[in-house]
């Protein structure tokens, strides 16, 4: 993949190019409510078109892919290659823009789609022109559904869309925002992992294109701005901006953007920092990692700065644990919720992620815990679903395993070093 | 020469009805819940035969095998 000054980059679009935050009108604490169709044209300028013929839709890939744009739903996958995939394929597919957002401490879809819903529609569209398909659905989290309703009445009524737009809403739960998911959602009304591959088989047996749709509204700017502008930001190996959600013991958790390589304790410094000293945080949501305070700050948030701790940055979330409180217990409150939120359909994922639960609030509560067989348990359920739940589930529960080691000792002994409660994590479901 | 073989299971389908690990416990055991635990990779050579016939014996229908094309 090239970087730096490229002859084949797309035309600059200078006036607005530079603006940022890039996705979000401003800051995330403005409360100025979702920007309309004039106020986004006068930001980033009109959507331009993605149609034409197969070299032109093949051109713009190639700038997607030059841009070096990953999924931003957690998986990091490359979008040039969903995005050529779906564009050979002989059945028109279907555009579907994923804000399920099912897992409780992101919040950064919800924000995205309530500030800037034209963008993601404009992702969404443009995506859809450019792999020639029929539909596009966008997929919204019910606090944010109004907002892109309301947007998707004002560009019919402007009749800007060359593909109908359909808005969604999305269905309670963890597991709903997984791809298949998603898709089964949209076909069926049944917001559960079927692990067929959205590629596969869409609504109607069509393939499904499901992007997240903080990658179609980065895909949105590529499409304006072009892969140089887009790789002026980030780190060359991950380029452009991110969207992260600060939680914890931070002084004004919520959604930011920004640039990959950015040191964790810089990102922690744009929601204010840490009121409380920090003992562990949570690295890239309820499938990620959790690492010792000391370890993860001074480490650039990328997922080529965390790999020495075995993190990603994932779907963005940064949690910050007191050191006040028990991160054993933490976990186990974690692990229980993800073991409810189990979609139910295979067997070692709804036994086992119950059992791998119950061993860790056992040993929560100072009781006994099996660790050798916890562990065994780990590996047991991983690769054991339809999809990936059991198998993120067991690698936050390892991480923990690691940088609690101390605690559970404590713990198997009667005790804990907590001087506050724990409870960080948000673990409510929306009723389904 | 017959092409290498793998044996897919469907973990929805699953029931963890056990018949599959009854029939050949020399490639598939149990998990703690019940459930078979199909190795990943290659069919062994010399198992080909009996993997078919426990695939088309799953009550449930939750196990395939799928033969690897000729070239990788």
């Amino acid at each position: 993949m090239s970087r730096g000054p490229s002859t084949q980059c797309l035309p600059p679009a200078p006036p607005l190019a530079a603006a940022w935050p890039r996705l979000l009108p401003g800051a995330a604490a403005d409360d100025s409510g979702p920007s309309d169709l004039r106020e986004h044209l006068a930001r980033h300028g009109a959507r331009p078109s993605c149609a034409g013929d197969w070299q032109r839709r093949q051109r713009l890939i190639d700038e997607v892919e030059r841009a070096g744009l990953t999924g931003r739903g957690g998986a990091a996958f490359p979008a040039a290659v969903k995005l050529r995939t779906a564009a050979s394929s002989p059945r028109a597919p279907v555009v579907i823009a994923n804000g399920v957002e099912g897992e409780p401490a992101s919040a950064k879809d919800k924000v995205l789609l309530s500030c800037a819903p034209h963008l993601v529609i404009d992702g969404a569209v443009s995506a859809a022109e450019l792999v020639g398909a029929s539909e596009a659905v966008i997929v919204a989290h019910p606090a944010a559904c109004e907002a892109v309703r309301r947007a998707a009445g004002e560009r019919a009524a402007a009749g800007c869309d060359p593909v109908p737009v359909r808005v969604l809403e999305a269905a309670g739960g963890f597991t709903a925002g997984e791809a298949s998911a998603v898709v089964h959602w949209t076909k069926r009304g049944t917001p559960v992992p079927t692990g067929r591959p959205p590629r596969l088989g869409g609504p109607g047996r069509r393939p499904a294109l499901v992007h997240n749709v903080e990658t179609l509204a980065h895909f949105a700017l590529i499409i304006r701005h072009g892969a140089c502008w887009f790789r002026t930001a980030g780190t060359p190996a991950e380029p452009g901006t991110m969207l992260v959600t600060l939680l914890g013991v931070v002084r004004h958790p919520g959604v930011y953007e920004v640039e990959p390589g950015t040191r964790v304790s810089d990102v922690l410094g744009l929601a204010g920092g840490t009121p409380e000293e920090p003992g562990a945080l949570l690295i890239g949501g309820y499938f990620g990692t959790w690492a010792a305070a000391a370890d993860a700050l001074p480490l650039p948030f990328s997922a080529a700065g965390l790999s020495p701790l075995g993190a990603r940055p994932g779907v963005g979330v940064v949690a910050v644990l007191p050191s006040a409180a028990c991160g054993l217990a933490e976990t186990a409150r974690l692990a229980r919720y993800l073991a409810r939120s189990s979609a139910g359909q295979c067997g070692p994922c709804v036994l086992g992620l119950d059992a791998i639960a119950r061993e860790l609030e056992q040993a929560a509560v100072g009781g006994s815990c099996d660790l050798p067989r916890l562990r065994r348990w780990l590996r047991d359920v991983t690769g054991r679903g339809a999809c990936r739940h059991p198998d993120g589930t067991a690698l936050m529960v390892a991480s923990a395993l690691r940088v609690f080691r101390a605690e559970f000792g404590l713990h198997l002994r009667g005790r804990c070093s907590a001087t506050a409660g724990a409870g960080i994590l948000p673990v409510a479901d929306r009723s389904p | 020469m017959t092409r290498r073989a793998r044996l897919i299971i469907d973990p929805i389908a699953c029931d963890g009805r056990g018949l599959c690990a009854e029939l050949l416990p020399e490639l598939i055991a149990l998990d703690d819940w019940g459930f078979p635990v199909i190795p990943a990779g290659d069919v062994p050579a010399g198992l080909e035969r009996e993997v078919m016939a426990v695939a088309h014996l799953c009550p449930r229908l939750a196990l395939r095998v799928e033969r690897a094309p000729r070239t990788r």
